[in-house]
């Protein structure tokens, strides 16, 4: 409780400069249970949500009824002290996968203009829930400051993505020059399903940096958001879920990526994974398992991580990674 | 070209087989591709035994053709000796399919080429341009029978089938058809005045629909001429022909063939896309003037192992 | 119809090609061509004993009869490769300016060209591919992969958008037997121009004109050990890419290999390349121009014998121009020669091996017992050497092995569809994704079958193109990467 009233003051302090705190009481009190001054007959016992993994469109519980906990830190809202979380098992990435796979066609067809505009809704949701972001950070243990600083960058670069949707393929489309009558070009095209682990941390920038070049390429994705903070991925869900975002095009699994990937790496609707983690047998696992369907694997330690934060943490490349090359030839005669 | 009825649309009764004039279609022809094979198929290494036989084979294949305001008697009955004849020192090489020449000097041809299993071959049909009326056409492809022509070489009106006026291109084949009599007709697209292989491709089955017995390329007077690759789709329009009905038409390349090695690859597409059945002057024919020593100098050279000169091969 | 070879031709309307005009034998002077009995590795800039004194031979698949003998790398000989590949990096080629690198890449390309008679010949003396694809196909692309990429050494600061790159480092690339020297030029070529080193391992069948490379390699003056070949079989390759000092390994190759060596690599920092195998679709509409349809579908399929990972090996034939177009294959098939490879006018030469002969025979033999309708050309086979004749099957179902399993050889599958969605599908129904033909002459739906064709490569309108500046590669367990063109350059680079 210490901590909790500790960072509960500073954050309180942030908004106050910032001016932007909330009305006392307003959503604050989150238990009846009696205070230094006693029991507060008008205190209201706020709603605490059911943190769910994020499937083909739906929030979602483990197939399997396992969850795990994951401890409140910063918190004097919504949230219980413990909250469950479920945790993820091989049947869910299978599902998760379907619907991925399901969504993969029509979100591909779409215009790239398209996707821009619905990445771009995206920054727009998760700018309008700032606030919430930012809170769902702290209490995954990141510090205002810092919470802040992650928002803002992960909203930016959803912002970045979103304008580089109908931009790459200008840059990585060649005109083949070659020797003959023939007209050569080469188009980038998404892989497919991708499987995404992303790193444990940064949790909101980790995700966002991963996953919105993957959809940027045309892709879909499912990811595995790990269980340091699986409460920021699920209010990140929330903003895919109410920005217009397909069912399906990104589909979030809470839970154990030493137990979800190695059944992503053997999926054979899985085109491609972007593994980044600190656990090397995991990483290895993955790009053994991968050789089944000859995946594309990326593989990243969690130092890479640590790049994300900065300008490093976005780019073409990272886009490239996952887009294949079709080279197209047709002869050119009357 | 609105109601059914037009689009099948085919001259007047009296007329040979209908030409569906727009179902099917021809099919398209791909112009890299189609190079391409035909080029492949000049790659076809000739040596020794099979390049004389396949050389002797293209003097028999010969049209020996003059086709100038200057033809004179003279010129034609020294070219008539040439097909009858081509090589003094080597009775077994020849004759010639045919002389090919204009109305005028057929007569000429006729008597030098008596008793001769050499044909005589006229252009008619307001031969090069075609730009007569039809009345007119006729009339000269009837009166180049009556001189003696076994063989009428015609030309389409290229202006019809540009303008797509395809029915009339028609008509007037059939109605020189009919004008032949027993000789037979050669049908010339003038290729080289056409634009593309989809317009030869489409000229090629009017004029064997029309009841051309053969179709050739050219009239020699419009550059480009034969070339393999335009050779190749006629042959294909043959072959498609065949497959539909089992009548087999010929094909003559005219102008443009000049060397012994370019004789020898007309020979290989013959061979390999419409076969053994078309590898005879009945079948296929070379128009060509200059091509004869060419190939005599190179029979030669097979013969005696020495690469022979210009001047020791008679220039009729 | 088990077991008996039919001929959909066999009517009066069949076209004859026979014996009216015969080619007389037009086989290449050979004479000024020598192979020596006994070849060594390649290692350091020098020719050096196998560490073992085992050798192998290697034999012309047309005669069966040896060739040569060449050296057995086993792991030691690799070490020393791959050690002598390190030293050269960091003493010498890494450093070294791009512009530099260029010229010895020039170089290089140059001798390939003033040697291409010599290496043709030898190409197909080893592999059994007609001297006509070695002469006109193989050594010009070859040569003109190393012109390609030479250009690029001193320019690779345009090719990433402005990112940073680093060459890798060593290479570790093995190579197989269908274009012996050509695939030896698309692995060496790319990556030295990167400034990586190579350790470069043939296909066993086919090791001649790799040496020969090597020996170009070697008088072009090259720093020791940028360029090294150690020859073997699937031993000498398994310790290359197993080996911890590669940096790279490229494969091409077979799906099962290629899963193999993705396996190996496992946890390793190695970067990985995989060009593996395929079962195109060459996909053939009603209204595509039919002759040069079928011309591509012979290219595709009886080009080098069928031994091309890209082959178009199913045939998907619009239903109602089916008929039709299996009358002139059956016509078509029957005018290809087959035969001695070094005779000029060979269309189709010997099987690489007999073990690839016994895979076709087996493979053949169950498409006839799904009851699939066969239809050989009538050709005359040697009575010696490794050969098989065109073939294609008609009546083959989506779900038959000859279907679904890369045959390598010249066998073709035909099926049929009704419409471009049940196309589209037929073509996708496979695991492999390297390349697709589209035959049709309306402009729209070549884009729009493109667009939907999971392959690396879609020939529309013609078939087995390739150039040095064109990406090639594959989608799903065709492999990963592509080699040619600007985006082979990212294979052999690190990207900041």
């Amino acid at each position: 409780m210490t901590t909790r009233r500790t960072l509960e003051k500073e954050r309180t302090e942030t908004e106050t400069e910032n001016g932007t705190a909330l009305p006392d009481g307003a959503s604050r009190s989150m238990t009846h249970a009696e205070g230094a001054n006693g029991f507060d007959p008008a205190a209201r016992l706020s709603v605490a949500k059911a943190y769910k993994m994020f499937v083909g469109g739906a929030f979602v519980r483990s197939e399997s009824g396992r969850y795990f906990q994951v401890r409140g830190e910063a918190d004097g809202n919504a949230d219980p002290d413990v909250v469950n979380v479920p945790r993820g098992s091989r049947k869910d990435a299978r599902d998760a996968v379907l619907a991925a796979k399901g969504a993969a066609d029509s979100w591909a067809a779409r215009t790239a203009f398209n996707r821009g505009q619905i990445l771009y809704r995206l920054a727009e949701v998760m700018e309008s829930r700032r606030e919430e972001l930012q809170t769902a950070l702290e209490r995954g243990g990141v510090s205002g400051a810092e919470a802040s600083r992650e928002v803002a960058t992960a909203i930016d670069r959803a912002v970045y993505y979103a304008g580089f949707c109908d931009k790459f393929q200008a840059l990585v489309a060649t005109s083949n020059p070659v020797a003959g009558p023939h007209f050569g070009f080469s188009v980038p095209e998404p892989m497919g399903v991708v499987a995404v682990v992303a790193p444990q941390r940064p949790a909101l920038l980790g995700l966002v940096s991963t996953v919105l070049p993957v959809l940027a390429g045309a892709n879909t994705c499912v990811v595995v958001a790990g269980t340091d903070d699986p409460r920021t991925a699920v209010v990140w869900c929330e903003c895919l879920a109410t920005s217009d975002l397909p069912g399906g095009v990104v589909n979030v699994l809470t839970g154990q990526a030493s137990e979800i990937a190695p059944h992503l790496a053997k999926h054979r609707e899985v085109f491609a994974m972007d593994v980044w983690s600190a656990d090397a047998d995991l990483r290895a696992a993955v790009e053994r398992e991968g050789s089944g369907n000859v995946k594309r694997v990326r593989t990243h330690d969690e130092s890479d991580a640590a790049k994300l934060t900065g300008e490093t943490g976005q780019g073409l490349g990272f886009i490239e990674r996952f887009l294949e090359t079709k080279t197209v030839w047709h002869p050119v005669g009357v | 070209m609105t109601a059914p009825d037009s689009l099948s649309r085919y001259g007047s009764s009296a007329r040979p087989a209908p030409y569906p004039l727009f179902y099917p279609p021809p099919p398209p022809v791909d112009q890299v591709a189609v190079e391409e094979r035909a080029a492949s198929l000049g790659k076809r290494s000739l040596k020794k035994g099979a390049k004389v036989a396949g050389l002797k084979l293209a003097v028999r294949m010969m049209d020996l053709t003059t086709l100038e305001g200057k033809d004179t008697p003279g010129k034609v009955r020294a070219m008539c000796r040439k097909a009858l004849l081509p090589l003094d020192s080597d009775p077994s090489i020849g004759p010639c399919a045919a002389v090919c020449v204009y109305p005028n000097l057929v007569p000429v041809a006729r008597a030098a080429l008596a008793g001769s299993a050499v044909k005589v071959a006229s252009v008619a049909t307001a031969f090069p341009s075609g730009q007569s009326p039809l009345d007119v056409k006729l009339a000269d492809v009837r009166r180049a029978v009556e001189l003696g022509a076994d063989e009428i070489d015609m030309v389409i009106d290229r202006g019809a089938m540009l303008s797509g006026d395809y029915a009339k291109v028609f008509d007037e084949i059939a109605a020189t058809k009919e004008a032949c009599g027993k000789a037979h007709l050669k049908v010339i697209l003038e290729t080289g005045e056409l634009g593309s292989y989809d317009v030869v491709r489409k000229a090629s089955e009017i004029g064997i629909a029309a009841g051309g017995d053969f179709i050739k390329t050219s009239t020699g007077k419009v550059q480009p001429a034969a070339t393999p690759p335009v050779t190749l789709v006629m042959l294909e329009a043959i072959r498609d022909h065949y497959y539909a009905t089992g009548r087999r038409i010929g094909m003559k390349p005219a102008g443009g063939v000049r060397t012994a090695k370019q004789s020898l690859h007309y020979l290989v597409l013959v061979k390999e896309t419409l076969g053994d059945a078309w590898l005879t002057p009945d079948l296929f024919r070379f128009g060509a003037s200059a091509l004869l020593n060419d190939v005599l100098m190179q029979i030669e050279k097979e013969k005696t192992g020495a690469y022979q000169a210009s001047e020791d091969f008679s220039k009729d | 119809m088990s077991g008996e070879i039919t001929k959909s031709g066999d009517d009066a309307l069949a076209l004859d090609f026979g014996r009216a005009w015969e080619y007389a034998p037009a086989p290449e002077a050979t004479d000024h061509v020598t192979i020596a009995p006994r070849h060594e590795l390649f290692v350091g800039g020098k020719w050096v004993a196998p560490r073992s004194g085992k050798y192998f031979d290697t034999i012309n698949p047309a005669t069966e009869d040896k060739l040569a003998e060449v050296a057995e790398a086993d792991e030691r000989d690799v070490d020393d490769a791959v050690q002598a590949a390190r030293r050269a990096y960091d003493r010498v080629w890494s450093k070294m300016p791009g512009k530099e690198r260029a010229k010895y890449v020039f170089r290089i390309a140059r001798a390939l060209q003033e040697k291409a008679r010599e290496l043709a010949i030898v190409e197909s003396l080893d592999g059994g591919k007609p001297i006509k694809e070695s002469r006109d196909v193989d050594l010009p692309l070859a040569a003109a992969h190393f012109f390609y990429h030479a250009g690029w050494a001193d320019k690779l600061d345009y090719a990433f958008h402005g990112r940073a790159w680093r060459p890798l480092g060593v290479a570790g690339q093995i190579i197989p037997w269908n274009f012996p020297l050509l695939m030896a030029a698309w692995k060496i070529a790319p990556a030295i121009a990167c400034g990586n080193t190579v350790v470069l391992k043939p296909a066993e069948t086919t090791p001649l004109t790799a040496l020969l490379l090597a020996r170009i390699v070697e008088e072009a003056g090259l720093p020791p050990g940028v360029v090294n070949v150690v020859t073997g079989a699937g031993a000498t390759g398994a310790a290359l890419a197993s080996h911890p000092g590669v940096d790279k390994v490229a494969f091409t190759g077979s799906t099962d290999v290629g899963k193999r060596i993705q396996r190996a690599v496992a946890g390793t920092k190695k970067k990985l390349t995989l060009e593996l195998g395929g079962k195109a679709a060459n996909v053939v509409f009603a209204d595509a121009p039919l002759d040069q349809a079928v011309e591509g579908i012979v290219n595709g399929i009886y080009f080098n014998q069928g031994h091309v990972c890209c082959a178009g090996s199913r045939l998907l034939v619009e239903e109602s121009v089916h008929d039709l177009v299996v009358r002139k294959l059956t016509d078509r098939i029957a005018t290809l020669r087959v035969g001695d490879p070094l005779d000029k006018n060979t269309d189709v030469g010997a099987i690489n091996s007999k073990m690839q002969l016994d895979k076709i025979r087996q493979l053949v033999a169950a498409g006839e017992e799904e009851g699939a309708e066969r239809h050989t050309a009538p050709c005359a086979l040697p009575s010696r050497g490794y050969f098989f004749p065109p073939t294609f099957f008609t009546g083959v179902a989506q779900s038959s092995r000859i279907a679904r399993e890369e045959i390598f050889g010249p066998v073709l599958s035909v099926l049929t569809f009704r419409t471009p969605d049940e196309a589209i599908e037929k073509a996708n129904n496979t695991m492999y994704g390297l390349s697709a033909g589209i035959w049709t002459d309306k402009g729209a739906k070549i884009f729009w079958m493109a667009q939907r064709l999971k392959a690396g490569v879609v020939w529309g309108n013609t078939y087995n193109k390739f150039d040095p500046s064109s990406p090639f590669g594959g989608y799903k367990e065709s492999g990963f990467g592509r080699e040619g063109g600007r985006q082979g350059l990212s294979a052999y680079t690190e990207l900041a």
